[in-house]
């Protein structure tokens, strides 16, 4: 479906993020091509596709992070540039150098800045957001710890501190359980499930198939067009998986995935 | 020759620390943004501007000494070496090291070839302008320092406004986008702040010296603090005091060109920094390491002794021996006796927790070598040891 001319306003209105004939391309062969995502409200929604499948882009693309070539994003209804302050978006872990000069605390404040702006100083109320945030996600003890001997799995937590700073309505997740210990991954999931609980909308890239149908209701496959998208039990299928994955996965392989949700 | 402070030289102290204040801070945001060699490509591209504009006074009639003339062309060919860097990295597939070396050596070529022939004109002999390569103070009216002065209180200022979407985009330039910074805007603000540093710069620290009072600071600061919002203050006040001293001393030999005694006092306190910061100098890592062998031999000689083995190594037995540990000839003392149990008990625990996936987490509080009591409280210590004898 190619519609490249339509109104932000015919988007779906009770959509926390829907996305209309997304098209991104880092050079001549697109990275993502024409993609329609409408995100159900108070969902769980996996993003999942093999490897340069598009998954990140899709999210950096939708907060306009990079630029998209063509296509339209709505948030909660809305553009996005009157909506920015209720979307906390988590990128990869990898993505930052964390030999950067900087303690857990001054990063989980980092996700304050939009309420603070340029110049405004740190308040009591701040310090006691942030603290909360830590505590959410179980770092509390480690707020004045240099984010450089952090393990892996501390990283994402306090990542994922830093967006409950936010205090977002609709959570943008890549690759959140990527590179972390069995311990961590659990409390990630209970978070973003107490999220879920809490009213909020959660979106993540996920790469591991086998904790889809346990840890999300919602699925949207891609392989630089989309998929298939909607509910686990509908979309999850191996017809689906076969046309986003290609040879690379086997029937049987699929079976047991689909297997896995239902124990 | 003693130090007079006249009212000179107190104007050239004054505006050669403020300009340290601006480069330290803008300097900050090029090293935390890994991009302190774009200074460089920035500082030495004025070259040709600083030539073309004098040459351009000397066409209209004038002596081409004008200040305000010299700096405003070694702005604009230092903007157009920006740029150019800026596209060859966006459309070649150059990384931008290599398009500052290219742009870098290419601009400041051109500028010499320009330099040799304004000295070769009549009215380039006297212009001084090769001054401008390493700087000076000799020369220096009244309206030049407050230029400088003005031109760096500026920067400063705009630093100060920005540096907390500096530091956010250096660290997390996707999360700054997401937000909705404008992060080319914040890059190309940082750019226009360094262009001013060494074109404000250029009479007091020379063109080709400024890069390193603009790196200097930062990477000094960095030793002194772990924390990006320490390290601006401590950058400005490293390249403050850096100006300040450089340009009192440079009174006192008026022949050394000033830029090169200015960053000749950021690169001590650079060498003073590396031997005795506590964060990350020379002096407290060698101290952190020998504290930390120490603390694997003692762990390992206490669990040798308590499983009974000997020890081997010369320097384990030294160390048990000189805390008391163990006797001069080799048999624990009581002190050693109940470490080594403990050691051992805590070795137990560990092994049952790391056998336990749920303790994974509580597990990872503990850093594997100190007592356990130190990363765990009584009551912890005792729930462990009920579920380890319930287990065994």
């Amino acid at each position: 479906m190619l519609r490249l001319h339509q109104n932000d306003q015919t988007l779906d209105p009770q959509s926390p993020l829907a996305i209309r004939g997304l098209s991104v391309s880092y050079g001549e062969k697109p990275a993502l091509f024409s993609v329609d995502l409408t995100v159900a409200p108070y969902s769980m929604t996996a993003i999942v596709g093999p490897n340069g499948a598009g998954k990140s882009t899709l999210l950096k693309a939708a907060l306009g992070v990079v630029p998209r070539l063509s296509g339209q994003v709505s948030i909660f209804g809305r553009a996005l540039a009157s909506e920015r302050h209720r979307i906390a978006y988590v990128p990869q872990r990898a993505s930052v150098d964390w030999d950067f000069p900087a303690n857990v605390r001054d990063v989980v404040l980092m996700g304050l800045y939009g309420k603070m702006g340029l110049l405004r100083r740190i308040s009591r109320d701040d310090l006691a957001i942030a603290e909360d945030a830590l505590a959410q996600v179980g770092m509390q003890d480690f707020a004045h710890r240099q984010i450089g001997q952090l393990s892996g799995g501390q990283q994402q937590r306090i990542f994922l501190a830093r967006a409950l700073a936010q205090n977002a309505d609709l959570y943008l997740l890549d690759e959140p359980f990527a590179g972390v210990d069995a311990a961590t991954e659990a409390a990630i999931i209970t978070l973003l499930k107490k999220l879920k609980d809490a009213g909020k909308t959660v979106v993540a890239v996920h790469h591991d198939l086998s904790t889809v149908t346990a840890y999300f209701d919602h699925v949207a496959m891609i392989n630089t067009r989309l998929i298939a998208q909607g509910p686990v039990a509908q979309v999850f299928t191996t017809a689906h998986l076969q046309e986003a994955y290609g040879g690379r996965l086997a029937t049987a392989q699929i079976d047991r995935l689909r297997e896995a949700g239902h124990y | 020759m003693a130090f007079t402070l006249t009212y000179n030289v107190a104007l050239v102290m004054f505006g050669a620390g403020l300009l340290g204040v601006a480069a330290g801070v803008t300097g900050t945001f090029m090293f935390l943004r890994k991009r302190a060699l774009l200074s460089d490509a920035i500082s030495h591209a004025t070259l040709p501007g600083l030539c073309g504009g004098f040459m351009v006074m000397v066409a209209l009639g004038g002596s081409g000494r004008a200040l305000e003339g010299l700096l405003l062309g070694s702005a604009v060919s230092a903007a157009l070496g920006l740029l150019a860097v800026n596209f060859l990295k966006s459309q070649t597939r150059l990384s931008e090291d290599a398009a500052i070396g290219a742009v870098l050596s290419s601009f400041f070529g051109l500028g010499v070839v320009m330099l040799t022939v304004i000295q070769n004109m009549s009215a380039g002999r006297q212009a001084g302008l090769d001054q401008l390569l390493l700087g000076s103070t000799a020369a220096m009216l009244r309206e030049d320092a407050e230029m400088i002065a003005i031109g760096a209180a500026l920067v400063f200022l705009v630093g100060f406004v920005l540096h907390r979407a500096m530091t956010l985009t250096a660290f997390d330039e996707n999360f700054a986008r997401a937000l909705g910074l404008n992060v080319p805007l914040i890059d190309a603000a940082a750019m226009a702040l360094v262009l001013a540093v060494t074109v404000a710069g250029l009479k007091i620290v020379g063109l080709i010296l400024i890069v390193a009072l603009l790196i200097i600071p930062p990477v000094t600061a960095r030793l002194w603090s772990n924390r990006a919002a320490y390290i601006w203050p401590i950058a400005g006040a490293i390249g403050g005091a850096s100006g300040l001293i450089g340009a009192g001393l440079s009174s006192l030999a008026p022949d050394l060109p000033t830029g090169a005694i200015i960053v000749l006092v950021a690169a001590g306190f650079f060498l003073v920094s590396f031997l005795v910061a506590p964060a990350r100098g020379a002096l407290a890592s060698a101290m952190r390491h020998r504290k930390f062998q120490r603390r694997v031999h003692r762990r390992q000689g206490l669990l040798a002794l308590a499983q009974g083995y000997r020890i081997l190594e010369p320097y384990t037995r030294k160390l048990l021996q000189r805390e008391g540990y163990v006797r001069a000839d080799g048999v624990m003392t009581e002190r050693g006796q109940s470490a080594a149990t403990a050691a051992q008990r805590d070795e137990a625990r560990v092994a049952y927790l790391r056998s336990k996936p749920d303790y994974a987490e509580f597990l990872s509080r503990h850093d594997g070598l100190s007592d356990l009591s130190r990363a765990f409280t009584r009551d912890e210590l005792a729930h462990i040891d009920t579920r380890m004898e319930a287990a065994s």
